[in-house]
């Protein structure tokens, strides 16, 4: 027994500095990683962190082909550093893995529908913009619940909602200011909040409301269910680099402004090479057309940056038509992620 | 001088003896034994603390007065809500376990009780059904068995709108089942006291009975008259204050059946669960206990001339109990232990509870000691009920 447990001590040291030597060795490899930008170059492909599986943010089909509006921005920064967007690769990561994942150096860039707050912002994480403004929302069942279009009307209403998350908290908070009665119906696993409210159990379910837009496929009878206008918290989401390195930073930063801007100005996947040539000096600026630009090459990248991101995935319109909006099954409508010229709140700085 | 030969060799075994003696080896080795345990654990201890202060995590059950946050669904014993204290969310959650563990015990014994007698049954039909319920439930894991209730049972019934009604004001849908709850009035009391007087009363009919069963050979109906002195005394009462009990109905309101009392699926699923499931085990113990008896004493016992029921109750089972009580105090342990399950079907239990409270404030070494805790104190009085029950139930020799 003794000889044993002193094997054990000798073995329980041997890990522990083992551990320590590795963490050394991340420590050191993040240390010699503070230009992401080379070090992506060298490797010749992109690792970015996506949801495991979020329909319309980032979901694999049955041949492993990944599609989303979180996996199109990896491919335009991909299509930014290489002018590939085929040369990224996709790390799947759930809520608890996602931030560890980054700051040991496993991916390049996380882009995984994750909330910008203060703690997460201090905690050695960047978020380099919000490319989907999201917030807490409810679902009904609208053919069982004909007469209820406002969260307002739901007092006595027995609500399905996920352990542990702040979901639960934005809920009780929200039906205490109201002064309105709810019965919590709680689960620890979203597969079995999915199945409670979809046999009935509950008359609402709360999540956020790109969140109930996607879960909302999966249910029996998707038509007869709608979400209510209320949003009840505000959940920016956006992509998060390390701290430390700006001009990594910027490139994921202006990527997200590019694609607005591309927007703003009718420059689309299909016209994009067509425009290019043309006598819009604001567009041929964009696009690196203008005669002696460096900006494009200031950012570390080349000057048909901007060329290569919408020849690739397409403006922010397209991107968000294509995975959340009318051309994909969600039918998410744009909403506050439209552009501020039309009453959103996406706002590119300018690309000069 | 023959002493001083003698004490030489003495010494000499002695000597040889410190280190071959067994007593003093065995003391050697046990306060080794005990070191090492004693090392490991404060190795254990302090490697924790490390770590804990290397993460610049906080330690210490402060966290537990700070406001929860979060409402629970079901707390029938405690006013809680989301400004409610973590350690008020904890105590909701262990009633609940306590609850659930109370009813699913009472129901698992009866239940088992007679099934296992039902197993010895000499009616084929009956001795075959209940084989048949031992080996499904015996056979399928509790996890299981709670989803077969929840999702096979409770969540097919109707909706709120379509609930089952059932005879005084009673309705059942897939919310739960809901009840009329009574409302007393002024004057109620006077029915509690009714209702004691009538066990007291129950009691002491059954000691004269007994005694008088005892000097003559008589016996007195004591279950009826118990009956009527328990339903009537209260009863009674209620007539002289005018009848002060009135009911509060369920009815519909926008969402749900408003107004009654009202027993959740999520509560309904786990007790019935947990009670079907250990009831399979209990009725096993039950007719191991009873082919236990000797096949002597039931036919001693016919020779008396008792029937088969009182040979049953009152020769056979008592001295099965012997061999069933210890056994049953494991499955009621089960019962308990299993109750935290409830944690795949949404029902607050402890653990349910102390879950949410560990994901939102991180401490879950403090949580999970909370946790051990609770069901090691849960194990260790259920366990000297039981033995108190037993060494009652023991065989008195005269």
């Amino acid at each position: 027994m003794g000889t044993n447990l002193k094997g054990q001590i000798v073995m329980k040291n041997l890990v522990l500095k083992g551990a320590l030597a590795a963490s050394a060795f991340v420590l050191l490899a993040n240390a010699a990683s503070a230009a992401t930008l080379d070090d992506v170059k060298k490797k010749g492909f992109l690792q970015c962190g996506v949801n495991t599986g979020l329909p319309g943010f980032a979901s694999p089909n049955d041949k492993g082909e990944w599609s989303g509006f979180d996996v199109d921005y990896c491919r335009a920064v991909a299509a930014a550093v290489f002018g590939d967007a085929t040369k990224v690769k996709f790390t799947p990561l759930s809520a608890k893995d996602r931030l560890p994942a980054l700051q040991s150096g496993e991916i390049d860039v996380l882009i995984r529908n994750t909330t910008w707050t203060l703690s997460r912002d201090t905690q050695g994480f960047d978020f380099t913009g919000v490319n989907y403004y999201d917030g807490q929302g409810f679902m009904i069942n609208s053919k069982k619940l004909s007469g209820i279009n406002s969260a307002l009307q739901l007092s006595g209403a027995s609500v399905c909602v996920q352990a542990g998350t702040t979901t639960e908290l934005n809920l009780a908070d929200y039906f205490k200011a109201n002064k309105m009665e709810y019965n919590p119906v709680v689960f620890e696993k979203v597969e079995e909040v999915n199945a409670a409210y979809d046999s009935g159990r509950c008359d609402a379910y709360t999540t956020d409301q790109s969140g109930l837009y996607a879960y909302r496929l999966a249910l029996t009878a998707p038509d007869d269910h709608i979400v209510l206008p209320e949003i009840i918290s505000k959940e920016p989401l956006g992509p998060v680099v390390r701290q430390g390195d700006p001009q990594w930073a910027d490139i994921i930063r202006w990527t997200h402004y590019a694609m607005l801007t591309a927007e703003e100005l009718g420059i689309t996947q299909a016209n994009v090479d067509e425009v290019k040539n043309g006598d819009n000096p604001e567009i041929k600026r964009v696009l690196g057309q203008e005669a002696n630009t460096k900006l494009g090459t200031d950012l570390g990248l080349t000057n048909d940056w901007v060329v290569n991101i919408i020849k690739a995935v397409g403006n922010y319109g397209e991107v968000f038509e294509k995975n959340l909006g009318s051309g994909s099954p969600l039918k998410i409508a744009r909403g506050i992620n439209a552009q501020w010229s039309k009453g959103g709140l996406q706002y590119a700085m300018p690309i000069r | 001088m023959a002493s001083q030969d003698i004490t030489p060799v003495g010494k000499d075994s002695a000597k040889v003896s410190l280190l071959n003696d067994p007593k003093v080896r065995g003391y050697i080795f046990q306060a080794v034994a005990v070191l090492a345990i004693a090392g490991l654990g404060y190795w254990i201890v302090d490697n924790t603390i490390a770590n804990l202060q290397r993460a610049r995590l906080a330690t210490g059950f402060g966290f537990l007065d700070g406001r929860s946050g979060f409402d629970i669904s079901s707390s029938p014993f405690l006013a809680y809500s989301s400004d409610s204290t973590y350690l008020k969310a904890l105590m909701v959650g262990f009633l609940n376990t306590l609850t659930v563990a109370f009813a699913g015990i009472i129901t698992a014994t009866i239940l088992g009780f007679v099934i296992g007698i039902g197993r010895l049954s000499h009616n084929w039909l009956i001795r075959k059904l209940c084989t048949v319920y031992v080996e499904v439930f015996r056979n399928i894991p509790p996890l299981l068995v709670i989803f077969f209730w929840y999702l096979g049972v409770l969540s097919v019934l109707p909706q709120a709108r379509q609930s089952i009604t059932l005879p005084f004001n009673m309705y059942l849908n897939n919310r739960g089942f809901f009840f009329p709850a009574p409302v007393f009035g002024d004057g109620a009391w006077l029915a509690g006291v009714g209702l004691i007087a009538g066990i007291v009363g129950a009691l002491l009919v059954r000691r004269w009975a007994h005694k008088r069963q005892m000097a003559t050979g008589q016996q007195f109906p004591v279950g009826l008259t118990a009956l009527a002195l328990i339903v009537g005394f209260p009863l009674l009462a209620l007539v002289i204050k005018g009848f002060p009990l009135s009911f509060d109905y369920p009815v519909l309101g926008a969402f749900n059946l408003r107004g009654g009392s009202q027993i959740g699926p999520e509560f309904m699923s786990l007790f019935l669960a947990l009670s079907f499931y250990t009831a399979a085990f209990i009725a096993e113990i039950v007719r191991a206990g009873i082919r236990g008896v000797g096949k002597g004493q039931s036919e001693a016992s016919h020779a008396l001339g008792l029937r088969a029921g009182p040979t049953t109750r009152l020769v056979v089972v008592p001295q099965a109990m012997r061999i069933i009580i210890p056994p049953l105090t494991s499955q009621y342990l089960n019962l308990t232990k299993n109750s935290s399950l409830a944690v795949a079907i949404g029902y607050p239990d402890l653990v349910a509870v102390g879950g949410t409270i560990l994901n939102q404030t991180g401490r879950s070494i403090e949580v999970v000691a909370i946790f051990m805790i609770v069901y090691l104190s849960l194990s260790v009085l259920t366990s000297l009920f039981m033995n108190w029950f037993n060494a009652k139930m023991a065989l008195v020799e005269r």
